[in-house]
């Protein structure tokens, strides 16, 4: 594989005569903490659902992992991991279970489920868990899985939108604990939030608007850029600015 | 005067304690805040303020009234924003709104008014006329939000109201709770989000099921016991690990674009230096910081684990 893991030209998706996005083009480098970042309703799940093959663009082109997300989307599903805003394991089956099933539903042999299992097992420090009930999971271990669980095919690079929305500090912690440990290892991340601290863990960060991408550096370059101490009050000047600006367009 | 009174409560799902042996009074016109990590028993609580669940044992008064028996007269005087609100997913943003400003009964003249506040904070109206099941996750939170701050009743239980709302979305919606709060309505509120604790009037902190500590934020946060330093530099994880490995640390954690260290006593002046040339000027900044309720919760689910 090349050394961009995402690549896109002026990628649009429109509903009906309302644009989602708006010829976004963005390059995202292998082994990359991608933080994308923007207001509510901005097109950022749109963004990342046609990435991962599962919406059609209406305009533009895209490249993930090396395919091309219009004509590839089958290659592209095989080698990418994706945590859905409301992706979540099955509370009422094992630990083991929930791992079994996804193993499943990447079509790896009981054998190499079985092989991944302990490693993931062990990654989280979860092995004397196997056999409960993943609602009995320690808080903050849950989305650890869920992200093992997501990558259990090895995937070189993982979508994950929100994976700590509603999620208490120390449980973050732990799981971008997980996700550093998984950039070290060459996988390319790119993850959407609304907690702004953990856009500072990120390698580089763009903010989204109405469907444009309006700002893209690292975090340390847009703070300094905006004359901020955070990226929370970055954010908070560009959304400003931005419904400053004449009414938002709608569909 | 006591808006809800909580004594003794506890509530069990078969053999699991959700809720274990809870006291907590929230007064009149209070902005009360509830944190803690997840499965620690706060839907349950809230639920039961709600009278939508009933005490295990102990009780739970609603302006004086009791959730067991006076349950009906309570659910007209509260409203309840689940974790997971159910808008109508076929029906537009307007609809839902007019939908649920019919069903709590808000004056013609008044709904205009609140519509027009709800708007601004939501950035809806440019979607009014969109089914809410075409919506993104955060404008159907925000939407949810909108239906039930449409009316205010007298008490108002809202469960992570801004579970995946944006940065500036969640400045605003605060600013909206206080202005009801000024109107004498009392807010009981959960929230992942500890910048939101810090707007709190008082704050309680629920682990495993019990309360371990409760007040107004400022206290809260004097109760942390240790020197806490902020730090900065080039590369925040291996200023963190340096740290780790230090003698008399109590914690290390990463906040953001800094480190938060907390030391067992008070460090001397000049080590500060020595460690400044044993990063390699890794370290850049160090500044003595008044602890957040972020250091206290990660400090509080420390001792807790611990023990
Ligand atoms: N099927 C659809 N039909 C019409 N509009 C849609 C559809 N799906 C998404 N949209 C619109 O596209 C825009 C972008 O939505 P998207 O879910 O990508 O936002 P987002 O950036 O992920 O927001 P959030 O932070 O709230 O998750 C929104 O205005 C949304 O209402
Ligand atoms: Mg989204």
């Amino acid at each position: 594989m090349n050394e961009t893991a995402v690549k896109t030209e002026n990628l649009t998706r429109k509903f009906g005569d309302f644009t989602a996005v708006d010829r976004v083009s963005i390059e995202v480098n292998r082994g990359e903490i991608f933080g994308f970042l923007g207001a509510n309703g901005a097109g950022k799940t749109t963004m990342i659902r046609m990435l991962c093959g599962l919406l059609v663009p209406t305009g533009g082109m895209g490249h993930v992992a090396g395919f091309d997300i219009r004509t590839e989307s089958e290659k592209i599903k095989q080698n990418i991991g994706y945590m859905s805003q409301k992706f979540s394991l099955y509370n009422d089956l094992t630990i083991s279970e929930n791992i079994d099933f996804y193993g499943g539903i990447y079509g790896l042999s009981p054998a190499e489920v079985k092989e991944k299992k302990i490693r993931i097992l062990k990654e989280l420090n979860l092995i004397r868990w196997a056999n409960s009930m993943t609602a009995d999971l320690p808080p903050g271990f849950k989305q650890g899985l869920a992200l093992g669980t997501a990558m259990l095919h090895d995937p070189p690079i993982v979508f994950l939108d929100e994976p700590t929305s509603g999620v208490d500090p120390a449980s973050r912690r732990e799981f971008w604990e997980v996700i550093h440990q998984s950039a070290a290892k060459g996988i390319t991340i790119f993850v959407t939030t609304h907690f702004m601290d953990e856009a500072e863990y990120c390698n580089r960060i763009s903010i989204m608007s109405a469907g444009s991408i309006i700002a893209l550096d690292t975090p340390r370059n847009l703070k300094k850029h905006h004359q901020r101490d955070s990226i929370q009050q970055v954010f908070i000047d560009l959304m400003k600015e931005e419904t400053q600006s004449p009414e938002n367009r709608a569909g | 005067m006591q808006a809800i009174e909580i004594k003794n409560f506890k509530r069990n799902y078969g053999e699991v304690e959700a809720v274990k042996d809870v006291s907590l009074q929230v007064e009149k016109g209070e902005l009360f805040g509830l944190i803690g990590p997840d499965g620690a028993g706060k839907t349950t609580l809230m639920r039961s303020i709600c009278t939508l669940l009933k005490p295990t044992s102990g009780h739970i008064r609603v302006m004086n009234r009791d959730s067991s028996n006076d349950y009906m007269e309570i659910r007209k005087i509260i409203g309840y924003m689940p974790q997971r609100f159910s808008l109508y997913q076929d029906l537009s943003v307007t609809q839902n709104l007019e939908f649920f400003a019919d069903l709590f009964q808000v004056p013609a003249d008044e709904r205009e008014k609140r519509l027009q506040r709800l708007y601004e904070f939501s950035r809806l109206k440019p979607f009014r006329n969109r089914l809410a099941g075409a919506l993104s996750g955060g404008m159907k939170q925000k939407l949810a939000l909108s239906c039930s701050l449409i009316h205010t009743p007298e008490i108002l239980v809202l469960d992570e109201p801004t579970f995946g709302v944006d940065p500036l979305s969640r400045a605003e919606f605060w600013d909206i709770l206080k202005s009801i709060r000024e109107e004498g309505t009392t807010i009981f509120v959960s929230t992942a989000y500890m910048e939101e604790a810090e707007l709190c009037d008082r704050v309680a902190f629920m682990y495993k099921g019990e309360i371990i500590t409760s007040g107004p934020p400022e206290e809260i946060k004097k109760s942390y016991p240790y020197p806490l330093y902020r730090l900065e530099g080039e590369n925040m994880r291996q200023l963190r690990s340096f740290f780790d490995a230090q003698k008399k640390i109590h914690s290390t954690q990463l906040f953001g674009s800094a480190v938060h260290v907390s030391f067992e006593e008070e460090p001397e002046e000049q080590i500060w230096q020595k460690w400044k040339e044993q990063t390699d000027k890794n370290l850049q900044h160090w500044k003595k910081e008044s602890p957040s309720i972020e250091d206290v919760f990660m400090y509080l689910i420390k001792q807790e684990n611990r023990s």
